[in-house]
């Protein structure tokens, strides 16, 4: 485990810089690294964020992108629009949240 | 006198029934279990009956042949659980009452949930992940003389998450020795980033398909199959097109866990990963695959939550706190062709790792490199299962992992 520090604030992360402590995360941490990663982030895009905070705060594991089709109500093909390429990936990076298990 | 009653008798519910009965006392509990279909498969055997390496009717044996005497056997299939009534209504019409109840209907293949997919199954569409798609699969791969074949994980988690690396690498291996290889293309598709979900067994098992020959299109989420002009789509536009398509369809849980409120989004039923008990209802358990734990859908995986959990639910069932939980550990034989296999050994927190298993030094198992003696181990541990694993003998691998023998990076 090791630290990065990000708009100067030093945070704990993964080997592929996905934060590992729920607390170290906030909104204006969130638009920094979506920013890192080159998504402009609309309150569309803060809506779903927000869905997998709270999600992972009762779950305990990263929201797949299914879960959040089925249970976030937004369909997969949008969130391929959202988050172009990888969105379970970059969802998961902006929110702060581990890589989604895809649970061996 | 009270009434524990399993549902599904896989591997895990087999077991389960198996040790239960011993553990509880006859005067004090009824066991009943549902067995909803009649046969009980050996499963790894799906993935050799594809290439005319395992005649298929020895993988099928009688299932209530396995349940030990003392336990009700009720044929049917669950529609409904009702936690509060704490009843099960089956599609017969049929109600039983339980005290506490065991979920162990395990995962099931859904081709119809990608669109186009259903559209020419068993056409150039196959699949190996039941018997029947198995059997069907081997007279396409005989008549297979050329071509592209593209072998395709749908979405994560699938029951023995290894078992599409193992069809691709038997796949090589099996052309080859038609001598027409040079006339196949193989193509590994995968929403995962990689061949394997965990980087170390990933950069292993990718190298080892780079060896073969078998290209990889990583992180391909699937839109829908086009059956007529023999491509899968994905939704960022890919495309990859197919002779002959060897998929893992989408795995769900049983539809009746979903109907009666127990699971998550894939009808898993959600419970605590280390104590197996439902996130919500006490008297509820899911063993196997039917649960939403967090490590591979595997015998394996069953096995070792069978060494734990009977001694724990007697515990739980008494009001007790467990005194242990379960770590998630898994361990597979890989098939990687020409009479070789890998072996990998993990758990929740620790990824698979090289080393030597079960003891250190002497192994005899390499972990995470290809030998005969794995291949050997995979061949033997056939009788295992039928006659120690099923009737819940002891068998001398500990249930949780460790890491004696294991080289970690540094």
């Amino acid at each position: 485990m090791s630290t990065t520090s990000v708009m100067g604030r030093e945070v704990h992360v993964d080997g592929e810089g996905f934060l590992t402590e729920f607390d170290e995360w906030d909104e204006a941490l969130g638009a920094e690294l979506a920013s890192q990663i080159g998504i402009e982030m609309t309150d569309e895009h803060w809506s779903l964020i927000r869905f997998l905070r709270a999600d992972y705060a009762e779950m305990g594991q990263t929201a797949t992108t299914r879960r959040v089709a089925t249970v976030g109500g937004v369909p997969v093909k949008r969130q391929f629009e959202l988050f172009p390429k990888k969105p379970g990936k970059k969802m998961a990076y902006i929110a702060g949240l581990p890589k989604p298990a895809g649970c061996v | 006198m009270r009434k524990l009653l399993i549902l599904g008798a896989g591997t895990a519910g087999t077991i389960a029934a198996n040790k239960l009965r011993r553990l509880l006392a006859r005067d004090d509990w009824e066991i009943t279990i549902v067995e909803q279909r009649g046969a009980h498969y050996y499963q790894p055997a799906f993935l050799f009956i594809p290439f005319g390496r395992y005649r298929p009717k020895r993988a099928r044996r009688k299932a209530t042949r396995y349940l030990p005497a003392g336990v009700t056997r009720v044929k049917g299939e669950v529609d409904r659980v009702d936690p509060d009534a704490r009843t099960v209504s089956l599609l017969n019409g049929d109600e039983i009452s339980y005290d506490f109840l065991i979920i162990a209907t395990g995962t099931s293949p859904y081709p119809a949930e990608t669109p186009g997919m259903a559209d020419d199954w068993l056409g150039a569409v196959h699949s190996f992940y039941t018997y029947d798609d198995a059997v069907a699969l081997r007279e396409a791969i005989a008549r297979f003389d050329g071509g592209r074949v593209v072998v395709h994980i749908t979405e994560m988690p699938i029951k023995c998450p290894v078992a599409p690396l193992e069809f691709a690498l038997l796949a090589d291996d099996h052309f080859r020795r038609r001598g027409i290889r040079d006339k196949v293309s193989i193509t590994f598709v995968t929403p995962l980033d990689g061949a394997f979900t965990k980087p170390i067994a990933s950069a292993t098992f990718g190298s080892l398909l780079e060896d073969r020959g078998i290209s990889v299109e990583p992180d391909f989420m699937i839109e829908s199959v086009d059956p007529r002009g023999h491509r899968i789509v994905s939704y960022d536009e890919r495309e990859v097109p197919y002779d002959l398509l060897v998929t893992i369809p989408l795995n769900r849980g049983a539809a009746f866990v979903g109907r009666s409120g127990l699971g998550d989004e894939l009808d898993f039923v959600t419970v605590d990963k280390g104590s197996l008990r439902h996130t919500r209802y006490d008297s509820i358990f899911a063993i196997g695959d039917a649960a939403n734990v967090p490590t591979s859908k595997a015998g394996a995986v069953a096995h070792f939550e069978m060494d734990l959990f009977p001694e724990q639910f007697v515990r739980m069932v008494a009001g007790q706190e467990p005194t242990e939980t379960f770590d998630g550990h898994a361990t597979c034989f890989i098939e990687s062709g020409a009479g070789k296999a890998m072996l990998i050994d993990f758990n929740y927190e620790t990824e698979p790792l090289p080393g030597l298993f079960p003891y250190p030094v002497m192994g005899p198992l390499p972990l995470l490199k290809e030998s005969r003696l794995n291949h050997l181990g995979k061949l033997a541990f056939e009788w295992v299962y039928w006659w120690m694993l099923l009737p819940g003998r002891p068998i001398p691998l500990p249930a949780h992992m460790s890491m004696k023998g294991k080289k970690a990076p540094h």
